[in-house]
């Protein structure tokens, strides 16, 4: 398994350790160029930019942009890539980064087709890299590292762990536990397609065994079965660390797609019963509402004490 | 999308899987003059996107003319699982010896496409029982997997050998349309031990719609709910009287869980995407005033970058516009609130600090 911080942050004594260069590709786009400037101002190291036919600009008059990853990448050493093209161009732009030498990739776009994810996440796993996404925020270490869209106000260093298929449901779910006074230390946003580069299980791989981890944090929703091999995977583990879940899409109506591709009901299969009875089953608390989700993590947490 | 099984067969059809003769129809005469070409006896099928039709009367065998028009308006006039029929399908009615089972499905877990197969078919999925279950990789299926499908279901000779035509053909469609789901159930094994697809769900990833124009045709959607798409926006049309909008997919249905749990009925599910600018909200207000039944709007917005005044423009313009006069009631985080919150003063739009207020004003306020 792939050491998550060491790829994000690097080991102490590297030259680089704490400014990992990330490129993105799709800099020039109207939505890449936003988030580019965010990131920077975020305190991320973004050392190139790729857009084809633009080889040769720079961005911000700082950054230089390159016609393709394999220069952008020779010329930086960089290990670390977010996309931002379309999602029609998403999987060669994969290729591309998967083929140069990537190893994690923060793949935004969302309505990219399950086949092209499935193409690229074959590829990834020949080449020993990780993708997050499609249809993700992005992953950050807060105060530390961004490469996602989501907006600061809501994070802050911490040792909870958070694990995320919504974008918006992960601020809203960070920002109540902030204001309760719990840090994150990682955040990763798992998207909302039917088929993602990092399941929540693979994402718990990453995360759980954090020397100084307080807390997990879950957050699903409707559709596929992601939480219920979570649940089945802390249940096998033993793992004790005080664990809360909360799932959107209770009221959701069956065989309707609610608004990402992957949260769809059909039958039983994806319903919000089945995942909340998991987690019951792994004695998990699943919120109610996401401003329940720092109750009940106090909750587990005085349990511990006891 | 999900397909109808009239929509489901013609794709069977063109991939050469073996059908009974059926015709479509819209309206009872065009359904007698195929129920003259078709000749009796037939079953009549309502046409709707869900399960369970049979059980709730929607499949029904038909003799002679006289049994024809009682028979067809009454399956045209069923509603399913608040489905109304789309169609009805004439199809000739089968001797048949056994049911199986047949679907190939995108396996969101293991990243694969997955064979699951039974020798009892006809019954819905979650009852099935002794499901041989194949994952595939992202190729066609083998021969020799085929093959192996066949035996294991306990078939011989030519049942055995038209269920492994069968899967081929079902995993080149799967393929070639990009489908999450195609499903046989039931396949039936006819008198002469030779098989057929009785009926057909088939559901597209939506997602590669723009490499399948062909599949356009297939596409539903209220008037409204295209204008949503046009504007990148997701819209599903539910039927309480509480418009709900926000931004980002989790977010809204987090906003409609809440809302139920209180005793609200949500009249829509409406996410303007991850960003919220002034036009996007005034573009949301403007197709929810298209909605009938609406009493309120419920309004869950989680800025981040975005200024709430700048959403607080888009409440004001419109109602200058008299786009709407039904009270919002709203929750904007995000910078600036209290500045947005002078802004509408005075007018229909109210803004909350907590969501949990937002839900209680709402349904009170819209409660009659």
């Amino acid at each position: 398994m792939t050491d998550i911080f060491e790829l994000l942050k690097g080991k102490p004594g590297d030259t680089d350790y704490e400014k990992k260069g990330v490129i993105v590709q799709g800099i020039t786009g109207s939505y890449g160029s936003i988030h580019a400037k965010q990131m920077i101002s975020y305190g991320t190291n973004v050392v190139a930019g790729v857009t084809p036919g633009k080889g040769g600009q720079k961005f911000e008059e700082t950054i230089p942009i390159y016609n393709s990853m394999q220069e952008a990448v020779d010329a930086t050493n960089a290990k670390i890539s977010i996309i931002f093209v379309p999602a029609k161009f998403f999987l060669g732009a994969a290729k591309d980064a998967l083929n140069s030498g990537i190893k994690l990739l923060v793949a935004i776009p969302e309505h990219v087709p399950i086949r092209d994810t499935m193409e690229a996440l074959d590829l990834a796993k020949q080449k020993g890299a990780i993708i997050i996404g499609p249809n993700t925020p992005g992953i950050m270490i807060p105060e530390l590292i961004k490469i996602g869209i989501m907006p600061p106000m809501p994070f802050k260093a911490g040792k909870i762990a958070v694990l995320s298929k919504s974008g918006t449901l992960l601020y809203e779910i960070s920002d109540a536990l902030t204001n309760a006074g719990f840090g994150q230390s990682i955040t990763i946003g798992i998207g909302g397609d039917p088929v993602n580069g990092t399941r929540l299980i693979d994402a718990f791989e990453m995360v759980k065994d954090i020397s100084d981890l307080e807390g997990l944090v879950i957050v699903g929703e409707i559709g596929g079965d992601s939480e219920e091999m979570l649940a089945q995977k802390i249940m096998d583990l033993g793992f004790n660390k005080p664990t809360v879940a909360y799932i959107a899409g209770r009221a959701a109506p069956k065989e309707k797609r609610m608004g990402h591709a992957g949260a769809i009901v059909m039958g039983t299969y994806g319903s919000a019963e089945s995942k909340v009875s998991m987690f019951n089953k792994a004695n998990i608390p699943v919120a109610k509402r996401p401003a329940e989700v720092p109750v009940l993590l106090a909750g587990k947490m005085e349990n511990r004490l006891e | 999308m999900q397909l109808l099984e009239f929509q489901a067969k013609e794709l069977f059809r063109e991939y050469g899987i073996s059908l009974l003769d059926s015709i479509s129809s819209t309206n009872i005469e065009e359904g007698r003059k195929h129920a003259k070409q078709l000749g009796y006896p037939f079953v009549i099928k309502i046409q709707v996107p869900v399960g369970g039709r049979g059980k709730a009367g929607g499949i029904q065998k038909c003799q002679n003319d006289d049994e024809f028009d009682i028979k067809y308006p009454q399956v045209m006039d069923l509603e399913i699982k608040g489905e109304k029929a789309r169609a009805i399908l004439l199809e000739k009615m089968a001797d048949i010896k056994k049911e199986l089972y047949l679907s190939i499905f995108l396996n969101r877990s293991k990243r694969c496409y997955t064979i699951i197969a039974s020798a009892d078919g006809g019954v819905e999925i979650e009852s099935v029982k002794n499901q041989i279950i194949k994952e595939i990789g992202l190729g066609h299926v083998s021969d020799e997997v085929a093959k192996e499908v066949a035996k294991e279901m306990g078939l011989e000779g030519i049942t055995a050998e038209g269920v492994v035509d069968t899967l081929k053909k079902l995993s080149k469609l799967t393929i070639e349309k990009e489908a999450e789901l195609v499903e046989i159930n039931p396949l039936a094994i006819m008198q002469d031990d030779t098989v057929m697809a009785l009926d057909g769900k088939f559901v597209t990833d939506d997602n590669a719609n723009f490499r399948h124009e062909e599949l356009q045709k297939y596409q539903e959607r209220t008037e409204i709910e295209e204008q949503a798409e046009k504007s990148g926006f997701s819209l599903i049309e539910l039927d309480g009287d509480i418009a709900v909008v926000g931004n980002g997919a989790g977010l809204v249905m987090s906003t409609l869980d809440m809302l139920s749990d209180n005793g609200g009925k949500p009249a829509c599910f409406l996410d303007v995407g991850g960003g919220a600018t002034t036009e996007s909200v005034y573009e949301a207000l403007t197709l929810i005033s298209k909605l009938n039944r609406v009493k309120g709007i419920l309004v869950n917005l989680y800025g981040g970058i975005v200024k709430t005044t700048v959403v607080a423009e888009a409440f004001l313009k419109a109602y200058e516009n008299n786009l709407i006069d039904i009270p919002v009631f709203s929750r904007l985080k995000g910078t600036e609130s209290e500045k947005a919150k002078e802004m509408l003063q005075g007018s229909k739009t109210k803004i909350f600090d907590s969501i949990e207020e937002a839900i209680n004003a709402a349904v009170m306020g819209t409660k009659k």
